[in-house]
């Protein structure tokens, strides 16, 4: 019991994680319909810049401001230098180019941090167990994780809901020649929708910096997880982000968790031994594959598009 | 009593909130040129599209030829002798003239799982294609690549292209578009020439034209079926006259 | 292809040239390294010639096309852990597997377009890296060695360098030869049609999704030779052939080597793996006379040119090398006839 309430909850933080870089990369496509391959290199820098500021200042919240201050202003220079020239070209075009600009930011990285990686601590304030049940224990930190990123998404939902700027972004999302159409400076709101991506998926690369990995190349594997989060969602849809990420966030914690003794106790300890670990990553594929053949457009396709 | 070519009841599409086709009803005779007109938004693309197969309907039955077409899909309509034309010019422009008539020849020139030999040299495929060019008056232009042409030529192709599959039905959507009054004129009479050959619904906006052509006309507003029949008749239609012809000059 | 001796016919010429007398050079000099290198970027050439099938002339984006190296290799070396080493066997079982996950995939992937067809793709390659990498018996994250190259029963010997490499280079050719043929095809000519204007396609009798599949799957199987050709090559395989990255490497050698043409991907596998090679040294070179104590480290950041290199390259020279070649040899032929006029 303890287990699956404590793998319920990494599912959660997990899930909630995902959320933050998949929100970035479907506000971008949703709304500049560009495809951006290189949305996992700020989910890196921003873990490489929380691990130097915060060696730097001494403590992790200054080092974790500074640190999304500084992917944002990464994210906006990109845009400006690179994305600008690509709004408007054929998707292949996209990928082609921010899958040259993985290459240049892992180098980049290789080049400043070296090839060792590097190591953020969990805060020490944070560093202990909460007991959120009787009898069950879980890591504060953690819980800091889903406290944050729910904020964060609130944050979104009332900025997309509630402001001028999230109906922009509304309007941009279902038909993007009426908002130029409108007098809106489209240029600088590309580029603080992208900025705000870059932010966001900055703060999910320094929050996960303490408990998995701070190296170089950590872009590339999360990124097709956001990826498919995005399709599952629904493009341009946030709403959809949000329950795509929980649902893979969760079935990818639980199936890895709890999917082995099932497969065990179905097919036999020998059988499942051999097919577990290699289906248990593949089911967020076939939750993909499944939920595209039904419904092509992702759960909650967004406008006219 | 023969059954009509195309026989359209009860057509209903909706987009969201806005009804595009509302309960469209009307028939077309074999060999007759009948042409649907209205305002703009009128539902005519939409009502084209539903009959090529390119949209479904949502409710509302769709007879060509004695079969029910309504589910089938826009590939096979094409076999079955339904071939359309688009509104907004859609060739194949990076390929040749002759090519884009080709590759319409080809369809229905049996399967197309042959991997081996010159598509290019088969003379069945070509010549058909060259005389699919030479009845609209592009024979000329066959070798140009297609993004080289001006936009009447263009219009044409797009005629050729639906011609070259030797359909029994042709529907034109607005043909004539963008062109100026020397192309118009030399596109009514290649229509012209084409009636009897072929049983064409004809969307338009050109009222010359369509007065001059149409053995029959439908007109549509917002949607619906507003009036039915002969020319005259329609000239003289007072809510016709209201919806749509009112402005128009002489007619 | 035209007969013109223009300077890109002549540069393809002088390639073939080049590729077929490769071993002489490697004779002559000693330099096995050439030869190593070569047959890799011929195998992956072939790699990138099925891929351009798809994508150059169909316009499918795949982005899932480095899984068939890895089902081709991994078809391969199973067989070979398992106890069967004959070619005869391993080969035509890796064309069957590649088959086979090509038609699965493009079953279901086709259906879909545009950004959802590219993420669907790279999701099931994933599912084959994830695959491997959890199979125990068979490596998992280390990867299977080979114990044996494959058996021809004595005919030929790809244990011998050289002969492995003309095994490599006389299918890489003929793979050239059957896109060659295929693409003027009527096939060829409706996976064209479809790239240029699928909607029209349909609308002139075309039941365009099974010539999209069979395209997919004829270019998976190909890829799925290629595959069982560098399991050959490193006597190795491992789940990081099939990472979406390796993927992402094939579009790039297709689209710098110029897209839908029979050469490009020559080009581009050729330009890539060049680049890999020398461009370290190259910058080396560079860097030394200013700064000799860096020189060294400098040239191996070369990957920091490639990235920029490859976004200008998108927005500047879309048609690749072969792109290239074709705009400079229209100068000459213009500069020509100027002179003649």
């Amino acid at each position: 019991m303890t287990l699956f309430v404590e793998q319920c909850l990494n599912g959660l933080q997990f899930g909630l994680l995902l959320f933050l870089l998949a929100a970035g990369l479907t506000l971008v496509f949703g709304i500049m319909d560009l495809v951006n391959l290189a949305h996992g290199s700020l989910y890196m820098l921003g873990a490489y810049f929380a691990a130097t500021f915060t060696a730097w200042t001494g403590s992790f919240v200054f080092g974790a401001v500074l640190a999304i201050a500084a992917t944002l202003l990464v994210g906006m220079a990109v845009e400006v230098i690179a994305m600008r020239r690509l709004y408007g070209r054929d998707h292949l075009d996209h990928v082609l180019g921010t899958f040259g600009l993985i290459l240049f930011f892992d180098e980049l990285v290789r080049l400043i941090w070296g090839p060792g990686g590097r190591s953020l601590a969990v805060p020490s304030w944070l560093n202990h167990s909460v007991a959120i049940l009787p009898g069950i224990e879980y890591p504060a930190y953690r819980l800091a994780i889903i406290v944050v990123t729910l904020a964060v998404a609130a944050f979104l939902y009332v900025l997309v809901m509630r402001t001028r700027i999230g109906m922009l972004i509304r309007a941009g999302a279902s038909n993007r020649e009426m908002v130029g159409a409108l007098g809106v400076n489209i240029k600088l709101l590309y580029t603080l929708i992208f900025g705000l991506g870059a932010a966001l998926a900055g703060l999910a690369g320094l929050m996960q910096a303490p408990i998995l990995t701070v190296q170089i190349g950590m872009g590339e594997n999360i990124l097709i997880l956001a990826f498919v989060i995005t399709v599952i969602g629904g493009i341009g849809s946030i709403r959809g982000a949000f329950v795509a990420a929980l649902l893979v966030g969760f079935i990818d914690t639980m199936g890895r968790s709890f999917f082995p003794q099932l497969l065990g106790d179905l097919l036999g300890r020998q059988a499942a031994s051999t097919a577990a670990p290699a289906l248990s990553s593949m089911l967020i594929y076939i939750l993909m594959a499944a939920i595209l053949v039904v419904k092509p457009q992702g759960l909650f396709p967004a406008g006219s598009r | 009593m023969v059954d009509a070519l195309l026989h359209v009841a009860g057509l209903c599409k909706r987009f969201g909130g806005i009804v595009a086709t509302d309960d469209v009803t009307f028939e077309v005779p074999d060999g007759e040129l009948h042409a649907i007109i209205g305002p703009n938004g009128a539902g005519k693309t939409t009502l084209i599209a539903q009959l090529s197969g390119q949209l479904t309907a949502d409710t509302g039955r769709i007879r060509f030829a004695g079969g029910d077409i309504t589910r089938v899909p826009a590939w096979r309509r094409s076999h079955l002798g339904l071939a359309r034309s688009f509104q907004i010019t859609s060739l194949f422009l990076d390929l040749s003239v002759l090519d884009n008539v080709a590759l319409a020849v080809q369809a229905h020139a049996g399967h197309s799982f042959r991997f081996w030999r010159n598509a290019r040299l088969e003379t069945g495929l070509r010549q058909a294609a060259r005389d699919a060019l030479e009845a609209v008056g592009l024979g000329h232009r066959a070798e140009a690549r297609a993004s080289l042409l001006s936009h009447g030529e263009h219009r044409l192709l797009e005629l050729a292209i639906a011609l070259a599959g030797k359909p029994r039905m042709l529907l034109l959507d607005e043909p004539m578009a963008g062109l100026g009054p020397d192309e118009s004129a030399r596109m009514v009479e290649m229509l012209a020439s084409l009636k009897r050959r072929y049983t064409i619904l004809l969307v338009e906006h050109d009222m010359e034209a369509v007065f001059a052509l149409a053995d029959r006309i439908t007109v549509l507003v917002y949607g619906r079926v507003i009036a039915n029949g002969a020319p005259d008749a329609i000239r003289a239609d007072a809510q016709v006259r209201d919806a749509y012809l009112g402005e128009d000059a002489d007619v | 292809m035209t007969g013109a001796l223009t300077l890109r016919n002549l540069t393809i010429a002088a390639l073939v040239l080049v590729l077929a007398l490769l071993p002489l050079y490697v004779a002559l000099t000693g330099d096995r390294f050439m030869l190593t290198l070569f047959t890799r970027i011929v195998i992956l050439a072939m790699a990138a010639v099925s891929l351009n099938l798809i994508l150059g002339y169909a316009g499918l984006m795949s982005f899932g096309h480095a899984a068939y190296l890895g089902i081709g290799g991994y078809t391969v070396a199973i067989l070979c852990f398992e106890g069967v080493t004959s070619a005869f066997v391993q080969w035509p079982a890796a064309l069957a597997t590649s088959a086979l996950f090509a038609l699965i995939v493009g079953a279901l992937s086709l259906r879909t377009r545009g950004v959802y067809f590219i993420m669907i793709t790279l999701a099931f390659a994933q599912m084959a890296y994830y695959l491997a990498s959890g199979t125990a018996r068979y490596g998992g994250d280390d990867g299977l060695s080979l114990e044996s190259r494959s058996g021809f029963a004595g005919l030929i010997n790809l244990s011998n360098k050289t002969t492995f490499y003309y095994v490599c280079l006389v299918l890489l050719f003929a793979s050239i030869v059957l896109v060659w043929r295929l693409t003027n095809s009527r096939f060829g000519l409706v996976l064209q049609g479809v790239r240029s204007n699928e909607a029209r396609m349909r609308a002139i009798g075309f039941p365009t999704f099974r010539y999209k599949l069979a395209g997919f799957v004829i270019a998976g199987t190909m890829c799925g030779l290629a595959g069982a050709l560098i399991a050959n090559h490193t006597d190795f395989v491992s789940p990081a052939m099939m990472f979406w990255t390796r993927s992402g490497d094939l579009i790039v050698m297709v689209v710098l080597g110029g897209m839908g043409t029979l050469f490009g991907p020559v080009f581009g596998a050729l330009a890539l793996l060049f680049l890999e090679q020398f461009l370290p040294a190259a910058i080396s070179a560079v860097v030394h006379p200013f700064d000799p104590a860096s020189a060294a480290r400098a040239g191996e950041f070369w990957q920091i040119v490639l990235g920029p290199l490859l976004l200008v390259v998108v927005l500047f020279a879309r048609g690749g090398i072969d792109g290239l070649l074709g705009a400079l040899s229209d100068r000459i032929q213009r500069a020509r006839k100027g002179g003649h006029g």
